[in-house]
């Protein structure tokens, strides 16, 4: 049988109180020193004139979550981490709303700074997850990972 | 050998579907793309790859008939 991984997505955007509700739940680990955060952001960028008023994303789920999976292993591999949780949207979020979430928490800080960009660069690069940005005329194009 | 493939975000707005059945001759993954591009020549403006099996592939990579999907550039986060 098909090994299944944990699902990654959220549908829409993530709300600032699952993020709070998220960190308050750590608060009874005490062998926690530092949590590091990264939030991202849908922006309004603006391409021949015209401004991006929404991503809506879709994503190669079964590949996507076996992806995050790996992610997860080689993060856990690389450094001395207490935990780490990830969340991506999927369908329609708006600019200014939250698209993808990472949390990452250990003893101590210099570990999680440095596993918080490694994970979202590897997000970035091996996760097929794909974006279409909405204009605010309702055209609309492709986004691209730079 | 019969494959059916899955297309995602701007490649499956290209063809217009999300699955499709294709009969391949050359089993190299590489005869896949040529014959891909044959179909559907919009492909060649995108940066496209091939996975099987959820892992990406090279041109050179076997067909197994395992789930193949076509991938446009990632865009997460």
């Amino acid at each position: 049988m098909e090994k299944k991984y944990k699902n990654t997505f959220k549908q829409g955007a993530i709300p600032s109180e699952f993020i709070a509700n998220a960190i308050a739940k750590h608060q009874s680990k005490k062998d926690i020193g530092a949590h590091n955060i990264f939030l991202g952001q849908v922006r309004a960028d603006e391409v021949d004139g015209k401004i991006v008023s929404a991503i809506e994303y879709t994503a190669y789920e079964e590949m996507a979550n076996q992806k995050f999976h790996e992610v997860r292993e080689a993060t856990f591999e690389k450094y001395n981490l207490s935990c780490m949780h990830v969340y991506h949207s999927l369908g329609t979020v708006e600019t200014g709303e939250i698209c993808l979430f990472v949390f990452v928490s250990s003893p101590r800080r210099k570990e999680v700074f440095e596993a918080l960009e490694y994970v979202v660069e590897k997000i970035k690069s091996e996760v097929p997850v794909f974006g279409k940005e909405i204009f605010e005329d309702e055209s609309h194009q492709w986004k691209v990972n730079s | 050998m019969k494959v059916e493939i899955k297309y995602f975000g701007m490649l499956a707005e290209i063809t217009g579907c999300s699955t499709e059945r294709f009969t391949v001759v050359d089993l190299k993954m590489a005869g896949l793309k040529k014959e891909l591009l044959k179909k559907y020549p919009d492909f060649a403006n995108t940066d496209f790859r091939m996975a099987q099996n959820k892992e990406l592939v090279t041109d050179t990579t076997l067909l197994t008939g395992k789930e193949i999907a076509v991938l446009p550039p990632f865009a997460g986060g």
